[in-house]
């Protein structure tokens, strides 16, 4: 990358981290991490825990100090500014509200600081935002944790920060108070319109809220983009599996071949088409997302244009909105495919033989290790459970 | 609420039911546990101090050999305090100078200790503990050593011409002050250690985060927070620091005695047992009014 800042017009609120790296004596967390974070965006960084997205996070608070690079806020670097004077607030994973103060006091710390008097009608305002009206007198020890996270969020918008910083924020509440928070969240963003960076493993929490979802995977982006870009073509395999569930063959690429790139895999051939491959020759993943494979009896239902595979079904579990199966194929993998349940699909038993088919245009080329032979179609089992179609 | 409630008794007759209390003895059992301590505290505490309210109202003409008679002689306080005022206010203003230097270490003592140090922690807690396990008598006299004429350090202080060439530390206020501040302040740095080891750190990265100075922070987060700490460990240090007379006697002379030592000499020289008894019994007085005065200043209701 060799520290060059790009010249361009920026307007003056984007947040660009440049070059950043961050090492822990010999581990690096964050390795020459750039990238752009638009002014009023609501941005994602996702990954799984040691992946450096905290750490970036803290950088931008200043928390932490780079070991080399820049964190531009328009077209100030504020990498090395102490993080009292950075026009930054943070959303804290624990909350961290002083405990020895009311609500109201909370909410005011910043204005205070700043040595600013009268603050009762901004407090508030503040509280009215996130609906914690005449909570003022209460102590944090008072408020349960969702009320104690929206106070956590009035402390930090009271300052109207060119940039909030949010570090898994929803972490510590139950899933229907997260749910409620995530829209919560999404609508105050809107209201105020503040440059939001949101650090979460949680990938439905990052796609939901989020206009821009970073994938962070050992101190490195895999892949950024709007999040409907990032589950339908993904880049990596570590993100068609991180984000959501694929089925991955290990395959040969022989390309180029025109419109569709044609692929060996298991001694099938494959076709996907050119603006859906990653790369045209050498070692390959095929993808396809489970939601896109659809089961057949036999090979004369598989529509015209469809590839497939056949296969035994080994197992199949019913979770209402769809029943999920698992297919065996030839040559002894297991492919996941889920149909939903509208009422008018065949089901499937256990052991019965079937054709598994794809529409080309749902598949996916990825780039492969050399050494990777095997298919990935189960999620990384170190990575937090996925809730892909609940 | 109430459906909680109705758990453990809806589970209760499904299983055997518990036998029913024997309400008679449980509601005895607290006060028969609390038995010996008040008993103990009866005969060693409430006893001698009916008795020395007792002997502060003799007549001050008695003696051990003439014996004491009862004459409920008020008189023994006001006579008390015109003879020795100056040694009360020496008391006071010795200890409150310790307690300033105390503090001024033993703050930042008890913060490193709690929040810097590491795996060093309980190697440093056993060192503020450790000068205990000698005798509090056998520290002093160290401290004799330590501030002799001959020692280094005077012979230090001479050499930078902070002493005078004969000037001295030993038998002078400033040998008493030391020898207060290091005794009792393993008493301010244990409690405040306590409380400071449960400051979470994030509250100050939250404080910065929020324009908060590092100066900022320790003024409304790290303060605050460690002020129970800090009223324990104060009271700690101030109350035994203000009766003590082993400091005065050792490292001081005559002219630094404090109320310890006229009390002390009282009973056990002069046998001046109603003066002794007044004495202890105003300086009880002044130190409890202090207490009360500093706990209602510093406003925390919940260390009462």
């Amino acid at each position: 990358m060799g520290g060059k800042v790009r010249e361009r017009e920026t307007p003056a609120g984007d947040l660009r981290l440049v070059d950043l790296t961050k090492r822990f004596g010999i581990f690096t967390a964050v390795d020459d991490l750039s990238l752009t974070i638009p002014q009023g965006s609501f941005f994602a960084l996702l990954g799984a825990s040691g992946c450096g997205k905290t750490t970036t996070l803290r950088m931008i608070a200043g928390l932490e100090e780079p070991t080399s690079g820049q964190v531009l806020l328009g077209d100030r670097d504020i990498a090395r500014l102490r993080p009292y004077k950075r026009p930054v607030n943070t959303v804290f994973q624990s909350y961290a509200l002083f405990p020895h103060l009311d609500i109201a006091e909370n909410v005011a710390f910043g204005l205070r600081r700043r040595g600013i008097r009268s603050v009762d009608d901004e407090v508030r305002r503040m509280l009215s935002l996130v609906q914690l009206d005449g909570y003022e007198r209460r102590r944090p020890a008072q408020l349960s944790g969702g009320q104690q996270q929206r106070v956590a969020l009035a402390r930090a918008l009271i300052n109207h920060p060119q940039v909030l910083l949010l570090d898994e924020p929803l972490g510590a509440l139950d899933l229907k108070l997260r749910r409620q928070m995530q829209i919560e969240l999404k609508r105050i963003q809107t209201e105020v319109g503040i440059t939001f960076v949101h650090v979460t493993h949680d990938q439905e929490e990052a796609m939901t809220m989020a206009d821009t979802v970073a994938v962070m995977n050992a101190g490195r982006i895999e892949q950024l983009g709007a999040p409907a870009d990032l589950y339908e073509y993904p880049a990596t395999a570590f993100v068609a599996n991180f984000l959501g569930q694929s089925n991955l063959l290990a395959g040969e690429a022989a390309g180029p071949g025109g419109d569709a790139v044609p692929v060996s895999a298991h001694g099938a051939r494959f076709a996907v088409p050119r603006e859906r491959a990653r790369l045209d020759r050498g070692p390959v993943y095929l993808g396809v997302r489970p939601e896109k494979l659809h089961l057949v009896d036999s090979l004369d239902r598989v529509p015209a244009g469809h590839q497939s595979v056949a296969g035994v079904v080994s197992d199949a579990s019913y979770v209402g909105v769809s029943t999920q199966y698992l297919v065996r194929t030839g040559w002894g993998s297991e492919l996941s495919a889920f149909a939903a349940n509208t009422g008018s699909e065949v089901r499937f038993p256990v052991g019965a033989s079937v054709v598994a088919h794809w529409n080309p245009r749902n598949a996916f080329l990825l780039p492969r290790e050399p050494g990777a032979d095997a298919d990935r179609t189960s999620p990384l089992l170190d990575e937090p459970p996925v809730g892909a179609l609940s | 609420m109430s459906a909680l409630a109705h758990v453990p008794a809806a589970s209760g007759q499904s299983s055997a039911p518990p036998p029913p209390p024997r309400r008679g003895r449980h509601r005895l059992l607290p006060y028969l546990l609390l038995l010996p301590g008040a008993a103990w505290l009866f005969v060693f505490f409430a006893l001698p101090l009916l008795q020395l309210a007792a002997a502060s109202l003799y007549d001050p003409a008695g003696s051990l050999s003439t014996g004491y008679a009862l004459t409920w002689a008020f008189g023994n306080y006001p006579d008390a305090v015109q003879a020795y005022w100056p040694q009360f206010a020496r008391s006071f203003l010795y200890s409150a100078i310790a307690l300033v230097l105390a503090l001024l270490m033993g703050y930042p003592l008890a913060y490193a200790i709690a929040q810097k140090a590491g795996r060093w922690k309980n190697l440093l807690l056993v060192c503020v503990v450790a000068p205990m396990f000698t005798s509090f008598l056998v520290r002093t006299l160290a401290w004799k050593t330590i501030l002799s004429d001959n020692g280094w350090v005077v012979g230090l202080l001479r050499d930078v011409h902070l002493l005078g060439p004969d000037g001295r530390l030993l038998a002078t206020p400033i040998a008493v002050v030391l020898g207060i501040t290091y005794n009792f302040l393993p008493f301010l740095v244990l409690p405040l250690y306590a409380s400071l080891e449960r400051l979470d750190p994030r509250l100050l990265e939250a404080a910065s985060d929020l324009y908060a100075s590092g100066w900022q922070a320790f003024r409304r987060i790290t303060l605050p927070l460690s002020m129970p700490g800090l009223i324990a460990g104060t009271l700690l240090f101030f109350i035994p620091a203000t009766g003590d007379y082993i400091n005065a006697e050792l490292l001081g002379t005559p002219n630094e005695y404090m109320i310890g030592n006229v009390i002390d000499s009282a009973f056990l020289v002069r046998l001046d047992y109603p003066q002794g008894a007044a004495l202890s019994f105003l300086l009880m007085a002044a130190i409890l009014a202090i207490v009360f005065g500093y706990l209602r200043k510093a406003g925390t209701e919940e260390v009462l």
